[in-house]
């Protein structure tokens, strides 16, 4: 036994040994062999697919084609950065492709009949969306009924909704100029360049002013090299997404000039960087990830679980909300099958791709916008190929599958290693 | 570490039923600053019970706390909370998706307005963690899913002091513990006691009782049966109060109170 006593506690730790690139690479190779895999799969998928289809379909590797990616996935996306959330304290709902629909036509109804003015409807349409995630969330987290039930139910009752809303499927042509904006035109070349240098230079402030706070308080940090290379990879990364995107675009430039960054791209980036930013900067997301992983534990803390499942869904149908009118937008109209089919699942199969595990406790925004680029190429390259709708529902789905079984063989593996 | 003279916690003739099942009967519990009081007791014995009164789970039905000589009502977990009360439960209660910090500050973060403010709880819990002489936590920024059992455990015991808690109850922390692991807990209880904490260990282990506790409390039947300092008793009375309520002049009184199932005469 022993009985050695701390006269004075060490109130300053030994100053943690600095990591050097090497350390900092092979530690991130442990972690990947030991299970913690995140969003690996999805950039491998991504890279794959992209090769691949550019050497069956040069077309596909065309700044035309690479715009048209962006608002084939934007929906998908958005609602996928939603699904994170629940997925995330480890619950489904299978509602959101039609949340999206219902919202759409909220939007569509008050453009086109009542002739609200944009933000009206805009604000009308989120706030509907809001609406739902609240009672879905109460019912999963006060009554307590299974998730997957409400949120099936839903999805009935939904699509249901949606038809009574269109008045048994008439088609709403949405033709407000803002609204048909979001997934249609381009910003000016050059602000499409301040934009990325804003991005660029306000990551780097951070990173930097991260690392330099962290050093100073003898904190442990990724190494200096490390956060300059990530600083690096944005900067090109994102210097080449828009000097491809402010190439022209269009085929005959006489009758409409075709070029610029997608109205879309900033918006999906600002949601991104906002919820990123809410889950990993606030307490709040720090409740949502406690949540998920251990709801008892959490609610020992002293965190109302219970309020945190409902935000949860509370967000994510909100999420589905800005999906449904990003989708009204870019088809110009909305009519009983927006929202349906398969925007579900590919939203789910796009949150999973990325990263976000389907069993609570794991998950980022950005798995979503990686998720789903990837769903947004498979259609994409597969469409430029010819293939049948058949083949493209198979594929996918055969997809979703690989990527659930992936995540499912990670937890095993960091079981086994002792990572989870 | 000198003992203070008077008791930092004092329970006085508690009395709890659950229905018709009297689980504890005019127990009387004191916990000094300073010193590891070991809480022993058969399944049953109502350990668990007492724990939980302590800590605002359960409510008493007749007794009184003192705290620091006052009499004071604890009618929930928050009540004890704010008086420094801190258990730690068998089955620990950690994230395993958050790392270290994450999990030693759940639920009360600290922040700059909206923003988690990360340095400074990375500098608190390591502060917490020194001051504890723990070295086997690596990294505060690994996931608890990558600890053994014994770094949890540590990580667990670190979360409850970090609060400026006064009296730290542990719930068979070593239950599910190796031989080794078990040694650094072990010490960690009685680092604990000399920065001048109250810890409760509750344990099934004699030789953990021994090589830690100042103090042992032998709970029986829902009676406390002799609550005496480590030196004055030898293992074989310890397990003898566990058993049979008494040993030699130690312990409640030899009539038969109709509900000790004759292990008294079973054990002479």
């Amino acid at each position: 036994m022993s009985t050695h006593i701390e006269a004075t506690p060490a109130v300053k730790t030994v100053p943690p040994p600095a990591v050097s690139l090497g350390g900092h690479v092979r530690g991130y190779l442990a972690r990947v062999r030991g299970g913690d895999i995140g969003s690996l799969p999805a950039v491998l998928g991504l890279l794959v697919l992209c090769v691949v289809f550019s050497i069956v379909r040069p077309t596909f590797f065309s700044p035309g084609n690479f715009a048209n990616l962006f608002s084939q996935g934007a929906a998908v996306t958005l609602i996928a950065m939603g699904l994170v959330f629940v997925l995330l304290v480890g619950e489904i709902d299978l509602s959101a492709g039609f949340t999206s629909g219902v919202c759409a036509s909220v939007l569509a109804i008050l453009l086109a009949t009542y002739g609200f003015p944009w933000y009206i409807a805009v604000a009308a349409a989120v706030l509907a969306g809001t609406v739902i995630g609240a009672v879905l969330g109460f019912l999963v987290a006060k009554v307590g009924i299974p998730s997957f039930v409400v949120t099936l139910a839903a999805f009935l009752a939904f699509q249901g909704v949606v038809l009574l809303l269109l008045k048994e499927g008439t088609n709403i042509t949405v033709s407000d100029s803002v609204v048909v904006a979001i997934s249609n035109r381009n910003l000016p070349p050059v602000l499409g360049w301040v934009l990325a240098a804003v991005a660029v230079a306000a990551y780097a402030a951070v990173q930097l002013n991260r690392f330099r706070r962290r050093t100073g308080r003898g904190l442990a940090t990724d190494p200096l090299v490390v956060v300059l290379i990530r600083i690096g990879a944005l900067a090109v990364a994102l210097g080449a997404a828009v000097y491809v995107l402010n190439v022209e675009r269009s085929l005959n430039t006489l009758i409409a000039s075709l070029k610029g960054v997608p109205v879309i791209v900033p918006i999906i980036a600002g949601l991104l960087i906002l919820w990123t930013f809410v889950l990993d900067k606030t307490p709040y997301g720090r409740h949502l990830y406690a949540t998920g992983g251990n709801h008892e534990a959490a609610r020992r803390a002293g965190i109302n679980v219970d309020r945190i499942r409902i935000s949860a869904f509370v967000l994510c149908s909100t999420m589905a909300a800005v999906g449904g009118i990003v989708a009204a937008s870019r088809d110009h109209s909305v009519d009983p099958n927006t929202g349906g089919s398969n925007v579900l699942l590919y939203a789910v199969g796009a949150a999973v791709i990325g990263g976000t595990s389907l069993f609570g406790g794991k998950g980022r925004a950005r798995d979503a916008v990686l998720g789903g680029a990837v769903v947004a190429v498979i259609i994409n390259g597969m469409g430029l190929m010819g293939y049948s709708s058949g083949i493209k529902y198979v594929v996918t789905g055969c997809v979703l599958l690989l990527a659930a079984g992936v995540d499912a063989l990670s937890r095993r593996r960091a079981a086994a290693t002792g990572n989870r | 570490m000198s003992t203070s003279p008077s008791p930092l916690l004092e329970l006085s003739r508690i009395n709890k039923s659950f229905g018709p099942v009297q689980v504890l009967r005019d127990v009387d519990f004191t916990v000094t600053a300073g010193e590891v009081t070991a809480l022993v007791g058969d399944n049953g014995a109502g350990k668990s019970t007492l724990v939980k009164c302590v800590s605002g789970i359960y409510s008493i039905d007749s007794g009184i706390v003192f705290y620091d000589g006052e009499p004071i009502s604890i009618n929930g977990p928050r009540d004890a909370a704010d008086r420094g009360i801190e258990v730690v439960y068998q089955d620990l209660a950690l994230c395993d998706n958050l790392d270290v910090v994450q999990n030693m500050f759940l639920g009360r973060e600290r922040r700059t307005g909206l923003v988690l403010d990360e340095a400074t709880m990375e500098e608190l819990a390591a502060e917490t963690l020194a001051g504890l002489s723990v070295r086997t936590v690596k990294s505060l920024r690994q996931p608890v899913s990558s600890l053994s059992g014994g770094q949890r455990q540590t990580v667990a015991i670190a979360k409850a002091v970090l609060w400026n808690s006064n009296v730290v109850i542990l719930d068979e922390p070593t239950a599910a513990l190796g031989v080794a692991q078990t040694g650094q807990v072990l010490e960690l209880a009685r680092r604990m006691a000399d920065n001048g904490l109250a810890v409760v260990l509750i344990s099934h282990n004699m030789n953990d009782v021994f090589a830690v506790a100042d103090r042992v409390a032998a709970l029986y039947l829902g009676r406390m049966a002799a609550q005496v300092p480590i030196t004055e008793v030898t293992h074989a009375q310890v397990v003898e109060l566990i058993t049979a309520g008494r040993s030699g002049d130690l312990g409640l009184p030899a009539a038969g109170s109709g509900d000790d199932y004759g292990l008294n005469g079973a054990r002479g």
